[in-house]
């Protein structure tokens, strides 16, 4: 398996969460997008709505964003938004 | 009680209260600093985010965007200056102030016009004092930064960004607030923020390393598009919220010199009033030993 992706979901005033994980499902302006371990760079607007983030166990993290970017860059998947929390 | 005496006491008195004073202050500031800090470093993980996206766009495309090009000619510079509302922290003020005045003279020496933006009451009542004028002021809140006052600092600088120089707008933007190192220093810091000068959170890429072709989503300019104001509110929001904990820390060291030196006061002006006290005793002493002297040969 590849190494897992570092996540983390941060907005304007704190970071909402952070960890390992092995899938990043987001809205962006276009349309959803999933990121696997080995993503090419990436740097996207999101569109507000959720972001789920699977963790290696299968289960996952969700959260809402609004006003963000997502950025991804050597199995770092940075979310950052004005306006985000844990659902 | 001697004159000289009551004088003494009236001033051990004085220096007791305010000592009350600059203590409680002293205290205040110091519960005050860590949440200040706790703050900064709360929104830290937000700026260097964004930063890294920033210096990626920037340092991986080759777009011309209005906000990184340089202009060919500067005609005028805005200078945001994050001071406190309230004073009593020292050379915190005078120090943004001056470094602020530096950088007007230079710019000037540029040839290029200067215009204020302002926070805090003290670079208020600093140009009002002067009558200089200045394009807008934020006061109230430096205490303790919302996101929302940066959001609207932001906006008001991008905005006159954005026009054209004929209508007053500016071409460049700079601010000025006091970083806070740690508790014992705070440095007043000068940073360009547009056109950007993305420098910082960016590793060097090693020699055989490859640097990553970003893909952007919608497209480069979009994305610069909605990235930069972002950069710009987060850069704003990291500088208030610096200043707000560089000032708390300024009070605390400036009230616990200040308690230091009623101390000192209170100390001294004790030995003169027990100085005066015994030297009134003496002459009482001996006023009394002349008298009956006196008394003693007239009989």
């Amino acid at each position: 398996m590849a190494s897992p992706l570092k996540v983390s979901v941060v907005a304007a005033d704190h970071e909402v969460w952070s960890g390992e994980a092995s899938m990043v499902v987001a809205k962006t302006v276009e349309g959803e997008i999933g990121i696997l371990a080995g993503h090419e760079p990436l740097l996207a607007i999101l569109a507000s709505g959720e972001v789920r983030v699977t963790l290696a166990g299968g289960t996952s993290v969700r959260a809402s964003a609004e006003d963000g970017f997502l950025s991804v860059e050597n199995d770092t998947v940075t979310i950052v938004a004005r306006q985000a929390e844990l659902v | 009680m001697g004159a000289q005496l009551r004088v003494y006491r009236q001033k051990i008195k004085s220096a007791q209260t305010t000592k009350k004073i600059t203590r409680a202050m002293e205290l205040i500031s110091a519960s005050r600093i860590q949440k200040a800090q706790a703050r900064v470093a709360a929104s830290t993980p937000y700026a260097r985010a964004i930063t890294r996206a920033v210096s990626a766009v920037a340092t991986y495309s080759n777009v011309d965007h209005v906000l990184t090009t340089e202009p060919e000619k500067i005609e005028r510079a805005a200078i945001v200056i994050f001071s406190s509302d309230r004073g009593l922290a020292g050379a915190f003020n005078s120090n943004v102030l001056k470094e602020s005045e530096q950088l007007a003279e230079l710019l000037r020496g540029q040839g290029k016009d200067v215009v204020y933006f302002l926070i805090g009451r003290k670079a208020n009542a600093y140009f009002t004092f002067r009558r200089r004028a200045f394009e807008r002021v934020w006061t109230g809140g430096t205490d303790a930064p919302e996101f929302e006052t940066a959001k609207e600092i932001a906006d008001a600088v991008l905005e006159s960004f954005l026009r054209d120089a004929s209508d007053g707008g500016v071409d460049e933007i700079h601010v000025v607030y006091n970083r806070f190192v740690n508790m014992l220093t705070q440095v007043p810091e000068v940073v360009r923020l547009l056109p950007l000068e993305v420098v910082e959170g960016v590793e060097e890429p090693g020699e055989h390393e490859i640097l990553p072709l970003y893909e952007f989503e919608p497209d480069v300019e979009t994305v610069l598009d909605s990235l930069l104001p972002v950069y710009i509110e987060s850069r704003i929001f990291n500088a208030m919220l610096q200043s707000a904990a560089s000032k708390h820390a300024a009070t605390q060291k400036a009230m616990k010199s200040a308690s230091d030196n009623a101390d000192k006061l209170i100390r001294d002006y004790t030995r003169l009033a027990n100085n005066a006290r015994q030297s009134e005793i003496t002459q009482q002493i001996s006023e009394i030993v002349g008298g009956a002297d006196a008394l003693a040969s007239s009989r």
